[in-house]
Order: C-alpha cells, then structure tokens, then sequence
C-alpha cells in the first residue's frame, strides 16, 4: 500500500463513518464476552434493525474499556466521537432501552459513572484505542492514526534514527526486567547478520495480569506497527509472536490482523512501495510458564522443550537458529507507534526520571474495581489501590499488593506511598514484573501466599537445572510444615539458605526470583511467620495447624 | 560468528593467574588448561554444554552475577576468582540437594568408589545431608540385554542425551516431564529393551556419571566406566 | 544432507488424522512445527496417543524421545483422554485468593476427582489452569471452554450437575 493508497482508505471510512449519528460501541473483550457481550452486541444490532436505525446508529464490537468486572461494558458515541454515557452490565433484555436512549436521556439504572478516579485519573497510551475501535478492522485502526508512525519511518528515518528516538524515549521493557529498549535494539541492529528475527513475548504467564491479554485484543494492529517498526530498525526480515494457548481469542484477532495488514500490503513484501519485508507469524504456547523466559520461548519457537540456556549469548546476539533477535514484550512495542509519532522528546516528558511514560496494570483480588488502568509511571501506590482501585471491598482492611507474579513479592501497608515504578518496587524487594497487581486484605494468609507461589514456582520449574528443580521442591515442602505448624527454627533457617541459593545460582530468571514471594513475606510478616510455628496458629484463619497429638504421630 | 571469535587472543586473569586464550574457549577449559581445577557434573569433554548442575560457577569481577565455568565463553581482560568461600558453600548445598532428590546408597552402588557423585561429595568436603531425603518412588528398568537404567540414581545432568544425540546420532535418551518430575526416558518412554532406535553402542552407559545406566551383571563397586567421547568427537570427520 | 523420507501412512482411517496431516504439511515437514502438530492433533481428538505421536514423529523426522520429551513438557498436553466434558478452575493468584480452592474442594467432594482425574462414568474431568487472563472476574471457572466469572461453589455445581444428568 502506498501513502496514496493509506490516504484514501482513511478518506472512505471517515465517508462511510458520516453517516452515522450514534455508535453504540459493545466490548467485546474477553473479560466482557464471559459476562456474554456477543449476545449483548447481537441484541443491540437486532435492535437497531428492527427500529430501523442502522443507517443511524452504528452498532460495533469494540475492545477492552477496563472495567471488567463491570461488564458487559456498552458506551454510546456521536458522531464527533464524544462519549455520551457508558453502561455496565448491560444484558440481552436491555437492547430496547439502550438503543432507545442514544442521543436522549440516559438510561439511569445502567450508568457506568465515567468521573469516578478508575476512569477520570488515567493516562492511555498503550490503551488509546481500546474501547474506541473495532479490533476486527483494519480501517478503524488506521483511521485512528494507525500505522502512520510505519510510513513516517519508512519514508523519512534511516533505521538508525529510528532506534534513537527510541532510546531518546527513554522506554524500559514491560516484561518484566525493565531493561531499556532503544539499548537492546541497537544491540541487535548492529549484529552483522543478513537474517535476524524479531519476536513478540505475548506469552503472559504472571497469573492475575491481562494487560498483554487485553492489548492483543483490543488493538491488535498496534503490536504488528510496532513490531513492523523494530523490524525496520534493526534489519530483521521475519517477526514471530508467541502467543500463549489459554488466550484463544487473542490469537484468532492477531491472525485476523495479519491477513488484513497482508491484503493492504502493510506486511509482506515490498510494503509501503519500499524495500522492506516483513512478515510475522503466530505461535502458540502450550502452558509452560517459563517459556516467557526469552531463551526458553526461543526453543518453544524451535519446537523443542522450553528450557532456558545460559546467557551470554544473549538473543539480541544468537537467538532464535542462533540468529540475532529482538524479543520484546506485548506493551513494549505497543508503546512504539505513538514514540514514532509523537516523538521520544513527548514519551520521556511522562513518568518518572528513570521510568518514562505510562504503565497498564491489572488491578485483581480484594479490591473494589477489578481490571485495567493505565497510569503516568510514579503514581503512588496508595492512589492505584484506594482512589483508582476503589479500596478494598465488605469493609475488610488492606493487608498487601502482590506484583511481579511468582517472581515479586508483597508489599505492605508501609509503602503505599512510594511513588510507583522499576527501582522504587525493586527497592522495596519485589518487582514491577509485566504489571499484576493482587490486592490482598486481611482474610489472605501471607505464608499461605508464599506457599502458593512456591507451589507455581515448583510446578512451572522447567527441571534443568538443579538449584531450582530441587530447591523449590524442599522449599514448599518446609513452607507446608509451617503452614500446618510443624516447621522448627532449624528449617526456617534452611529457608532462608536455599532463598539465598537459588536467587544466586539458577540458571534463568524463574529460579533466581522464586525466593521473592518467601523473602519479602519473611520480611514484612514475619509476624505471621512466628504465629504458626510459635504460636501454632494461622491468623487469618486459612491454614489448617495440625493438632499436638496428630504432630506426635 | 565463531570463526572471528576463534581468531582472537584474550588475556584474563584466573585465581590470580594470567592466562591467554583464543575468544572461543570457556572459562573452565582455560582454567583446566592452566591447571586450575573448577569441580564439574553436568559437563563432559566433547559434549555441548548446557549449564545444569551449577557446581562450576564462579564469580566474575564487576559482576553480582554468579557464571557456569562450563558454558560461559572467556573475554578480555577478565578476572575469575573460582573457589572463594562463598562458591564453596554454594556448591556444597546443591550436592545435598542433589542427594535428596533421589535414592542414592552407596554402600550396594555397582559403582562405589568410581561414581563421580560420590567422588564430588569427598571432594567438596559433604559428610552430611541437612536435608531431608524425598525418597521417591521411582523405576529401574533391566528390560535392554546388556544394560540396566536405574532412576533412584539419575541426576538428571543429561550427558546421555547429548552423547546418544550428538556422538551416537540416535537420540534414543531424552528428558520427559520437567521440574521435579521430570525423568530420563528412551524413545516414547518405552521400555529400553524393546526400543527401535537403541544400536547397544553402550555410550551412554560410560558417560554417567553414576551408576543410573550400568552393565549388568556388575555386583557392588564393579562397574568402571571408560572415557572415549572426547576423542571420539575430536575425530569426528566427513568422510570424502 | 539428511534425506526426508516418504510421508508415512495415517495411524488409522479415521478422518481427523488429515486435519493432521494438513498441519504438518502446511509447515512443510519442518521439525520446529512439532508443538503446533501436537496443539491440532490434541485439538482433533482431545489428546495426544501413542501411535499419533510415532506418526508425528516419523512424518517430522524426529527422535521419539524428543516427541515424547516435548508433549510432557508442556501442561496442556494431556497422554491420556478426557471425560466428555471438561471443569477448568483458575488456581491463578487473583481466582486463589478469591475462593478458588474451595470450589475445587466443593467439585472433589460431589464427584470424588481430583484435578486431573476424570469420574469413573467418564462424563467429568476436573482440571486446573494457571490464570486464564480474566482475573477482573475472579474466581473463574471455565465449563466446556465457556468462561464463568465470579464463581461460587453452589454456581459451579450446579453448572456440572446438568451435565451430569443427561
Ligand atoms: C520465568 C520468566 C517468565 C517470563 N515471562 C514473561 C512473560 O510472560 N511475558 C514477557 O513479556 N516477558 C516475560 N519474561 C521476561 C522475558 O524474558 C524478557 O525479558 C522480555 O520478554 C523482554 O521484553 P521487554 O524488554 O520488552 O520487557 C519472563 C522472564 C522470566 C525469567
Ligand atoms: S532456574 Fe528453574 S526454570 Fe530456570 S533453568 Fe533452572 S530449573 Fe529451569
Ligand atoms: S541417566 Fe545418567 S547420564 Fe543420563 S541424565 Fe541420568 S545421571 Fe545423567
Ligand atoms: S558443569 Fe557447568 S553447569 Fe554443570
Ligand atoms: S487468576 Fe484466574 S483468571 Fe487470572
């Protein structure tokens, strides 16, 4: 596709899009879609039909908007693509009412109040799209400046310009480590490789986050722009997702996308009249956590087990059929096409010195508004738990946010006021990670916490390498003797020995942070630690303590 | 990209000594060559190394990190300190793990006193496990002719695998499940008698390092495994 | 340097074996293919046997030990069938806080199966899965492959209780 070509489509669309008054836009999420938004999205389209009003009224699927514990979600737009009023929970049997209510008074008892903080304090980037377009639609992307920061480098920046601004962003991966992105380009831009590969980590394995989940499926042109932009800059010809099987619709809208961008000629060969290729390819996970582990999903990607090998070599130098690769995570290259287009100076003007832009967190567990936000990097954590998140619900109290998965930790009351991002979470013991964050409150145990994650660690430990094939293993086995009140002082001890091992000895990532859960609980509840090995007893009431005479046996 | 890596010389500095070496050679087969011993399981001369056991770590000055002598390729100018205590201590508990993990008695081992397993354990100084035994209940399968695999004694350090897979090139080893249940298996984990892909080289059986493949009719303290690999794949060539 | 050898014949007439062999073709025999082979095989008969994985194996050119060594690796393999209907309850962090296990205890306590088994008329498989991405809907339970969200035991039970009675 031309600049001509892109510029016409977007000329028929708006056409097209004049003649509507209204468009009701349904989520169709997967959050909202096991709340049944298709049947919502059907009841609407028949609506409008029946009353006659499809030339008035747009009736469209559109993506994830955030509160999805809320769903399903239906918000109602004029023509000028202003919000008129967003509903929640919005079901079959309120079609008429709905449709009935565009342009006119609200529908009072479904009003989803849009000024509360959850919505009024966020700051999307990442998200700008989700909820405003069709993911299944090429055109709605591009008429919402889509793949406009592609033609702007293809057409005005040398890949070397494009890596700058990149670094000038001051972007850090969101998978996990935080590790700047314009580095790790270069690094594999200057690889002197004709074939070099970039991949996308869609493999999300940190149970309680779906911010990749949510990307991928509201906006899932954005990841193939930006991943069409690394490609360009660092010389790679082909791009693989890896995405994981648990998110069946996440992978049929990427390959939807692809076939579209394909027919348009914004993938494939020659694109944009130039001479860059590019093609990108989808492959699915089959549940292993430590495949999102870079060199792990690199075998998966191989077709072998995925274990991690040690690095260096790192990927950006021998990666995938030990070319050099790129692997960057969902959001990272989501954030891509807006540096592109707005410039590495505006993205390094948000967030915090070391940590720029915005973050998309997944707000879960004890906590009033469950879902997405996205927010300015350093917010304070007190603001994302009790203005945002709404607080914790049933007038229970906060006890802990758990962020970072199996590999962060758990961070109490005393921090709710750090400002949030890469260093301040490490300072604290645990890790920004890909952006979980499970509220916890008074009725959670914290070593049942830790025993939990043990559990995870043990289970997804992909076996190669000894510290945390049997590390983990013993270390679950003393944190179910404390959580049943046998555990002596002797084994607390031996706990604390293997945390230090494993965190120094592993090989990948998985083994090194599994100790954080255990860490950071023995050091912040300690209390509780104490209560059911002293004091034979669980505070919150969630451990089952063997009684003296059942220890004795 | 290893051919320009080969043609460099680098310096580095190992427990203190200087040491040159082409850009392609690890830390542990330049230390080896300059007599410094790095205790090792999972590596076998003449095998690809995969950095599993991490007995061989060492430290590296200007790193938190700690690296796999075995698969962690020189660079200039580095300095490797190799048995500082606190590798000594990390060693030692990995040993106990490895202990724990399975059932190792060596006292009826058909390979006591020539298991390398028990020979780490004198060397690093181990006389106690402080850790409790799993004691799982695992497999030993005598179905092959000649040969018997005993699971209470794997360590799961691979070299059959890689010598089966890279040297023989029949890749009838490979590894089944992962973490803690994760076990060495033949073909579709099949009996290791009745397997279409074994040719009996009897390869595997002299690179293991204990006494989890052995011969049979071997009693207590008989069984002596032979080292050839190395040379073997050094003399590896394309005929014609 | 390594010959192909000829395509080897279906494991049996069944047709589902050509949506098989469809996907090994379609990534022309390639040996890296092997896990989206596995993932269309599981998909066509609900898991992986025997004689399916011999005929990947040979149709990949690939050691059975490493076949073998892939589907065990990853969880969402299974060697052994499923009962005709499938109870997934998300043990993620969000879902476990939120009550998770005790749906699990409520399932195992009506049916007597632990996650992984099937009951002994076949007609249930309980299964755990490590977060499906729907946290803001903790706890949640997937039933034949539709999500429920902000599940309690009596809800789940009632939802597997119809299956139970045809
Ligand atoms: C055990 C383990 C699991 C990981 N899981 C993920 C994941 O699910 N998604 C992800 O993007 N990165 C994950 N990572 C981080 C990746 O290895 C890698 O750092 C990241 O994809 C790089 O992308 P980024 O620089 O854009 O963050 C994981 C790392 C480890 C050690
Ligand atoms: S740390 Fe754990 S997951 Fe990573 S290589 Fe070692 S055993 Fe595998
Ligand atoms: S059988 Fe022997 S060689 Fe093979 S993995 Fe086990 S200990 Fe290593
Ligand atoms: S010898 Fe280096 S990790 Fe085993
Ligand atoms: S924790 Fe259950 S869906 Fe994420």
């Amino acid at each position: 596709m031309t600049a001509e070509e892109l510029n016409e489509l977007i000329e028929q669309e708006v056409e097209a899009n004049k003649l509507f008054v209204h468009s009701i836009n349904v989520c169709v999420a997967a959050g909202c879609l096991s709340s049944h938004a298709d049947q919502t999205l059907d009841a609407l389209k028949k609506e409008v039909k029946a009353k006659g009003l499809d030339k008035e009224i747009k009736v469209k699927g559109v993506g994830c908007m955030g509160l999805c514990a809320a769903g399903p979600l239906v918000e109602i737009r004029d023509a000028s693509n202003a919000a008129q009023v967003m509903y929640q929970g919005v079901q079959g049997e309120h079609a008429e009412q709905v449709v009935a209510s565009a342009g006119k008074q609200s529908v009072q008892s479904l009003v989803c109040d849009t000024s509360i903080p959850f919505f009024a304090k966020q700051v999307k980037i990442v998200l700008e799209n989700c909820g405003l377009i069709d993911p299944e639609r090429i055109e709605e992307y591009i008429v919402a400046e889509g793949y406009r920061a592609l033609q702007k480098c293809l057409q005005e920046l040398a890949p070397t310009k494009v890596v700058e601004e990149v670094t000038k962003s001051g972007l850090r991966g969101r998978g996990g480590a935080g590790f700047p992105t314009g580095l790790k380009w270069a690094t594999v831009a200057k690889a002197q490789n004709k074939q070099k590969y970039v991949i996308c980590n869609a493999d999300e394995g940190d149970p309680g986050a779906f911010m990749d989940r949510s990307v991928l499926e509201s906006d899932p042109h954005r990841v193939l722009e930006g991943m069409a932009i690394a490609a360009y800059a660092t010389g790679a010809n082909r791009g693989y997702i890896y995405c994981r099987a648990e998110y069946p619709l996440a992978v049929k809208r990427l390959k939807n996308a692809i076939k579209q961008a394909e027919r348009v000629g914004i993938l494939g060969q020659g694109i944009m009249g130039t001479t860059f290729n590019f093609t990108v390819e989808v492959r699915l996970g089959a549940g292993a956590f430590v495949c999102g582990e870079e060199t792990a999903l690199i075998h998966s990607i191989e077709g072998k087990r995925g274990t991690p090998r040690p690095r260096p070599p790192f990927p950006a130098q021998s990666g995938l059929w030990g070319c050099p690769t790129l692997i960057n995570n969902v959001e990272t290259f989501a954030n891509i096409p807006p540096i592109l287009r707005k410039g590495g100076a505006w993205f390094a003007s948000i967030g915090t010195e070391k940590s720029k832009g915005t973050k998309v967190f997944a707000l879960a567990g004890r906590v009033s508004n469950t879902g997405l936000v996205e927010v300015p990097m350093g917010m304070k954590l007190r603001e994302i738990v009790f203005s945002l998140g709404g607080g914790i619900p049933d007038g229970k109290k906060f006890k802990a946010v758990q962020t970072g998965g199996p590999s962060g930790g758990c961070i109490p009351e005393q921090f709710l006021d750090m400002e949030v991002d890469y260093d301040s979470i490490a300072k604290v013991g645990s890790i920004m990670g890909s952006g979980g964050m499970i509220i916890m409150d008074e009725t959670s145990c914290m070593v049942d916490v830790a025993k939990f994650f043990m559990e995870f660690c043990k289970s997804e430990s992909c076996g190669k390498c000894v510290p945390c094939r049997v590390g983990t293993s013993q270390m679950y086995d003393i944190l179910c003797k404390v959580t049943d009140g046998t555990a002596t002082p002797e084994e607390i001890a031996m706990l604390e020995e293997l945390c230090d091992l494993l965190k120094s000895t592993s090989l990948c990532g998985l083994g090194m942070t599994a100790p954080n859960p255990v860490l950071t609980t023995m050091k912040y509840f300690r209390n509780e630690y104490d209560a059911h090995i002293q004091g034979k007893k669980c505070p919150a009431g969630v451990c089952k303590i063997k009684a003296a005479q059942e220890v004795l046996v | 990209m290893n051919s320009t890596l080969a043609s460099q010389i680098v310096t580095l500095k190992i427990d203190g000594k200087d040491c040159g070496a082409r850009g392609d050679e690890t830390i542990l087969s330049v230390a080896r060559e300059n007599g410094i011993d790095i205790p090792t399981l999972c590596h076998y001369d003449g095998l690809t190394d995969i950095g599993a056991c991490r007995i061989c770590l060492v430290e590296v000055k200007g790193s938190p990190k700690l690296f796999a002598a075995c698969s962690t390729l020189v660079t200039e100018g580095m300095e490797v300190s190799t048995n500082s205590p606190r590798l000594q201590r990390y060693r030692k508990t990995i040993l106990e793990l490895l202990f724990s993990e399975r059932n190792h008695v060596c006292a009826v081992c058909v390979s006591n006193g020539h298991c390398e397993l028990q020979a780490m354990a004198m060397k690093l100084g181990l006389t106690h496990v402080r850790l409790p035994y799993r004691y799982p209940n695992l497999k030993v399968d005598a179905t092959h002719t000649r040969y018997v695999q005993d699971d209470n004694r794997c360590i799961l350090c691979q070299r059959c695998v890689r010598v089966c897979a890279e040297i023989e090139g029949a890749h009838v080893w490979d590894i089944m499940g992962r973490g803690i249940e994760a076990r060495a298996i033949t073909d579709l984990n099949e009996p290791w008698g009745a397997s279409t892909s074994c040719t009996s080289c009897g390869k595997c059986v002299h690179v293991c390092p204990t006494a989890a493949i052995f011969e049979k009719g071997k009693s207590a303290g008989e069984m002596v495994k032979r080292s050839f690999v190395s040379e073997l794949a050094a003399k590896r060539e394309v005929y014609e | 340097m390594s010959s192909i050898s000829a395509m080897p014949a279906p494991p049996s007439s069944d047709k589902r074996w050509k949506l098989v062999d469809a996907a090994i073709k379609r990534h022309g025999r390639a040996g890296h293919s092997l896990i989206e082979c596995l993932h269309t095989m599981q998909e066509c008969f609900g898991y992986l046997d025997e004689q399916g994985l011999k005929y990947v194996a040979t149709a990949l050119n690939l050691p059975l030990s490493k076949v073998y060594g892939v589907a065990t690796f990853y969880h969402i393999f299974s060697l052994k069938p499923q009962g005709e209907h499938t109870c997934v309850v998300c043990m993620g962090t969000a879902c476990y806080i939120k009550g998770a296990p005790q749906i699990l205890a409520a399932l195992e306590e009506k049916y007597g199966v632990k996650p992984g088994e099937t009951t002994k008329d076949n007609k249930l498989s309980v299964l755990t899965a490590r977060c499906i991405g729907s946290c803001g809907l903790a706890p949640a339970v997937v039933f034949d492959g539709d999500v429920g969200g902000k599940m309690v035991s009596s809800d789940a039970l009632k939802r597997v209780e119809k299956w139970m009675n045809i």
